[in-house]
């Protein structure tokens, strides 16, 4: 017995002898960031966050070191432990990259004054009072007008080559004779509305007769869920899959339909599809997370103020598609850039109200209404009184500039969304 | 005939300094099967990473204080369990209990934050929490004594039922948000007031308490002692003129209660929330604890400690060296399993062949 314990502990010893030194930190700032995300470098929207963090900071000579991160941190109570733990490490900025972290970061944010919290995708910075929270959105509308334009080209393509018309494929026509085009969404927030509604206008500025079919899956990452979801809007005519969800499951239910003979080709989220979908997948819709923490670290950095509402898009690059795939129809590129073009110039508004209806009449007016409500008794209980906005100026919907968050949650001529 | 190479002997009572002795090697042990599994697994120096998982709890005053948070939780339900191992009664349904406890206060200050005043609304809380826990417990205890059915089973299936339903109704309470966030944020209503600075406080006071309660009413009150025959013997109990289904169900009861009671700490004094993770696995864990601890309250305090030291201890590790989580659960698996293993040595003890044959 004693034996085997001396040598064992000879062998504790000498593990600890031959073993490298810890590396030693060449930190020349005391500052810290902490970085609460709802995945890890597995899961498409977190590890495009991470991405865009460590770039960020590389760029600026943020020393990799002072990034303390939690991975996997659910939207529940978790978040709020991990704000705190951040905050107790001596983070003074603290991310947190889901917006169901926005209500624990929100009473981080008032327990923890000397500390800036920053909750991606939220919604109530701007009126809850406090100055030490903040919220950032890109304006990834503008990329999903634009990838409607990359599938508008197709859908001109079929059409124009005969592969597409109304005797050879009757199902993917309405009886007005309008191309059936469909959409995967996650749940029906104001977020996805403005993203596929965009992704609508993009294809309809190239085809004008499309009608488009929305299903939720309630769930921002299901992949069973979003291949059925698919699967059922080709079996209900669509020709184009657009989508709002997480994951892959839409573009490799269209490649396997394609491959057996459907017209369905995909338009994807975040990612790049085409290891996917080889020959369905168009492009993707992408945000480019780099611009804005680019802009917050160096804010954080130098000490300057941090914008309460942040939106940019492709005027900053900070929004993007991905690279074209093979099946993309001929001119594809050109239309692309003279859209993105239009898109930085500021000619071009995605929401332009001159390129939709709502109940058959021009929308001149859409009052948004800021609160935050808590949803939890029945009755909707406001928490965060904001007031009532007029989103409709010089002839469009103006888009996350009233607050970072989309808010465009009309429901255009053209889309029909499925009820559960 | 020939005698076995090693013949194991069970040992009446181990003195305290061979306790101590046996556990401090199993530690030692642990650490350096960690070490060899850290320096070759992962290729980092492996005190080095002792200190990270350290720094986990004692990094600073405030995760000091987080620990004892989460330990208080862990020590509370192994308080709850006690009672109900102690007459063997396999009680698997500490998760359940504490969450359907946690259910019912949040409904209570959901649906009635804003109708009664704090105090009421108190009372309300930890009398819904207490009678939710308490039913939980109860449901499995008739069963077994009325028609024999197997306790650890039932109470298992109990978390399951008890976590749909807590699934179910945070579905239906977010309406449109995607997630239910902290409940009655406008208001407050509900939420445990702070003593000396935090809210969870409350949650430490209350469970020390409790634990000390325990111990006296294990110990020293009839009850206790009912509990002690009936776990011993069931024979024995109705040979004294115990009434066996009585004391079951009784103690039940009170071990559901006191889980419904944690899930009321847990909610209003900890997460001012609910979610089918509030529990957190702890009602499983705290399995060990009551076991190591041999239902004794004191002890259970060491052992609740122990794990979440060993835990925080592994979250920090995964975060500093952005390992997988799963490498650093293996850490404190393997400190576990010496752990556990000691009490092999604490209990028994090995006699090889060739002493007997010079004895």
């Amino acid at each position: 017995m004693k034996k085997a314990l001396a040598i064992a502990l000879a062998a504790f010893m000498l593990v600890g002898i031959s073993a490298v030194p810890a590396k030693v930190s060449a930190a020349d700032t005391d500052l810290k960031i902490g970085v609460i995300l709802v995945g890890d470098e597995t899961e498409g929207y977190t590890a495009a966050h991470m991405e865009g963090i460590k770039s960020a900071a590389e760029e600026l000579g943020f020393p990799a070191d002072n990034i303390m991160w939690k991975y996997k941190v659910e939207e529940n109570s978790d978040c709020y432990d991990a704000a705190v733990d951040l905050y107790s490490s001596g983070c003074s900025l603290i991310i947190a990259n889901s917006y169901g972290h926005q209500t624990y970061l929100d009473q981080a944010a008032e327990d923890f004054s000397d500390c800036t919290f920053v909750s991606m995708t939220g919604d109530f910075a701007a009126i809850s009072g406090k100055e030490n929270l903040k919220n950032a959105f890109t304006k990834v509308y503008e990329s999903r007008y634009v990838s409607g334009i990359v599938a508008g080209m197709k859908l001109k393509e079929l059409v124009e080559s005969g592969e597409l018309t109304e005797e050879k494929v009757p199902e993917a026509f309405d009886a007005d004779g309008n191309i059936r085009i469909g959409y995967v969404g996650a749940f029906p927030y104001a977020e996805v509305v403005s993203g596929y509604t965009a992704f609508y206008l993009g294809v309809k500025s190239v085809v004008e007769n499309v009608v488009m079919e929305v299903k939720y899956t309630n769930s921002w990452f299901n992949i069973d869920a979003e291949a059925a979801t698919a699967e059922a809007l080709v079996a209900n005519g669509c020709v184009i899959i657009g989508q709002h969800a997480d994951s892959t499951g839409a573009p490799a239910a269209c490649e396997r339909l394609l491959k057996n003979g459907k017209i369905c080709y995909s338009v994807g989220y975040n990612v790049d599809m085409l290891e996917t979908a080889p020959t369905a997948a168009l492009t993707s819709a992408t945000n480019n997370w780099s611009v804005y923490y680019k802009y917050l670290i160096g804010a954080f950095m130098n000490g300057e103020e941090i914008a309460t509402d942040w939106a940019e898009g492709y005027e900053q690059d900070a929004v993007a598609i991905t690279k074209l795939g093979d099946s993309c129809a001929e001119g594809t590129q050109e239309a692309v850039d003279a859209a993105i073009a239009a898109i930085k110039d500021g000619s071009l508004n995605v929401f332009d109200t001159e390129t939709f209806t709502v109940g058959g009449e021009k929308v001149d007016s859409a009052l948004i209404d800021m609160t935050f409500y808590d949803y939890s008794t029945g009755t909707p209980t406001v928490i965060y009184q904001g007031g009532e906005e007029e989103a409709i100026t010089d002839g469009y919907f103006s888009e996350s500039s009233l607050r970072s968050a989309p808010y465009f949650a009309l429901r255009i001529d053209g889309i029909t969304e499925d009820a559960e | 005939m020939k005698e076995p190479l090693i013949r194991i002997v069970k040992r009446d009572m181990s003195p305290i300094p061979h306790k101590i002795l046996v556990r401090a090697i199993a530690i030692i042990l642990a650490l350096v099967v960690d070490a060899l599994f850290i320096y070759f697994v992962t290729g980092l120096n492996p005190f080095s990473v002792y200190v990270v998982m350290f720094n986990g709890t004692f990094g600073n005053q405030m995760r000091i204080l987080w620990a004892l948070r989460d330990m208080v939780t862990l020590l509370g339900i192994g308080i709850a369990l006690a009672p109900a191992f102690k007459m063997k009664f396999w009680n698997i349904g500490a998760e359940g209990q504490v969450l359907i406890g946690g259910l019912a206060t949040a409904l209570v200050m959901t649906y009635c934050g804003n109708t009664f005043s704090t105090p009421v609304l108190f009372i309300l809380m930890v009398a819904s929490a207490i009678i939710a826990g308490g039913v939980w417990g109860l449901i499995p205890a008739i069963f077994k004594s009325k028609w024999g059915t197997n306790e650890t089973l039932f109470t298992l299936m109990m978390n399951y039922i008890a976590i749909s339903f807590t699934s179910a109704a945070t579905n239906y309470m977010r309406g449109q948000a995607s997630s239910l966030g902290k409940l009655n944020m406008g208001t407050k209503a509900g939420w445990m007031p702070k003593v000396f600075g935090q809210a969870f406080n409350v949650n430490i006071i209350v469970v020390f308490a409790l634990m000390v309660v325990m111990f006296i009413y294990l110990t020293y009150s009839k009850h206790g002692y009912e509990i002690t025959v009936v776990g011993e013997s069931e024979n024995t109990a109705l040979y004294a003129g115990i009434n066996v289904t009585k004391v079951r169900i009784r103690t039940m009861i009170i071990s559901g209660a006191i889980c419904g009671l944690v899930g009321f700490l847990l909610v209003s004094g900890r997460d001012q929330t609910i979610s089918t993770n509030t529990a957190g696995g702890n009602g499983f864990t705290a399995i060990i604890v009551a076991w190591l601890a041999k239902f004794n309250p004191f002890y259970m305090a060491l052992i609740a400690a122990l794990l979440t030291f060993l835990s925080k201890g592994a979250a920090e590790i995964a975060s500093t060296y952005a390992l997988n989580d799963f490498a650093a659960d293996i850490l404190t698996g393997i400190i576990l399993f010496f752990i556990l293993g000691s009490e092999f040595f604490i209990n028994y003890k090995l006699i090889f062949r060739h002493k007997e044959v010079r004895g």
